[in-house]
């Protein structure tokens, strides 16, 4: 099981009837489960995605945006043993991963910026030009 | 046994008991490979978010503790809408062995993964006795 645990940030009330009526509503944002484990914000312009991947050479990951949807693969190799090496210990992760993941609107794929500092990615997603709201300008006749 | 990612699961460290943190972050336990080999041992731990500043390891006696403190990177004037990892500093305590030599210590951090090199002591290298034919 990966580590998700909502209920541990601190309860806001006005938070919970958000996440109601964002369940209730059509465009319902869902994420799937698996790793990497991802956390994710919005605000009116953008989302910030981000995920602990450490020890991945960041050559290795791969985004790509559609639409909505953000997908993130990568790889990390064990570490190679000589000859007179064994484990004690072998807990860290290896091999492959991919997720896709979500959001709430289309993202502008072109304005996409991607940071990766001591293991972890975040990635700034800009809200397609389309789906921001406009102001729009009424003309005196 | 080789852990895959699908395994993966943050584990949040147990307070020991009658010890009490001062800060409110939350504290984890990374997970580690050790890797013994015939001059010494290489510890790497998983710790993204911390940087070579941001680790402390210190030897007392015979116990080695890692610690790492992450500033979390919150996005300013944004919600969150989902939170499948949480944030918070490492810890971690190993029992060494009289054969590591304690002085030689030395630890590296890349891309949020601690090595540390733990060479045995000259006494302890495990030595290739010659057996000669009579």
């Amino acid at each position: 099981m990966l580590w998700n645990n909502n209920s541990n940030w601190f309860w806001d009330p006005w938070d919970e009837f958000d996440r109601m009526r964002q369940s209730l509503s059509r465009d319902s944002f869902r994420h799937s489960s698996g790793f990497p484990a991802i956390n994710t914000w919005v605000s009116s312009d953008d989302s910030v995605v981000t995920t602990e991947i450490p020890g991945v050479d960041p050559a290795n990951i791969d985004i790509s945006v559609v639409g909505r949807t953000v997908t993130l693969r990568g790889s990390r190799r064990a570490d190679e043993l000589q000859e007179d090496e064994s484990y004690h210990r072998r807990e860290r992760w290896s091999g492959e991963f991919s997720k896709a993941i979500e959001l709430p609107f289309n993202i502008e794929a072109d304005k996409v910026t991607a940071k990766f500092n001591n293991g972890v990615l975040y990635l700034t997603l800009p809200k397609a030009e389309a789906e921001k709201p406009r102001k729009i300008e009424i003309k005196s006749s | 046994m080789e852990t895959t990612t699908k395994d993966v699961q943050k584990q949040e460290a147990a307070a020991k008991e009658g010890v009490e943190r001062t800060r409110s972050k939350r504290l984890y336990v990374p997970p580690v490979d050790i890797i013994e080999g015939r001059d010494g041992l290489v510890l790497v731990a998983d710790m993204p978010g911390v940087d070579e500043n941001s680790v402390d390891i210190t030897l007392e006696k015979n116990l080695l503790t890692i610690y790492g403190t992450v500033e979390p990177e919150i996005p300013r004037g944004h919600r969150m809408i989902s939170s499948e990892y949480g944030i918070g500093d490492y810890q971690r305590t190993f029992i060494l062995s009289d054969e590591i030599d304690g002085g030689k210590i030395e630890a590296t951090v890349k891309n949020g993964v601690l090595r540390l090199t733990l060479p045995k002591a000259e006494a302890a290298k495990t030595r290739k006795i010659p057996v000669q034919a009579e």
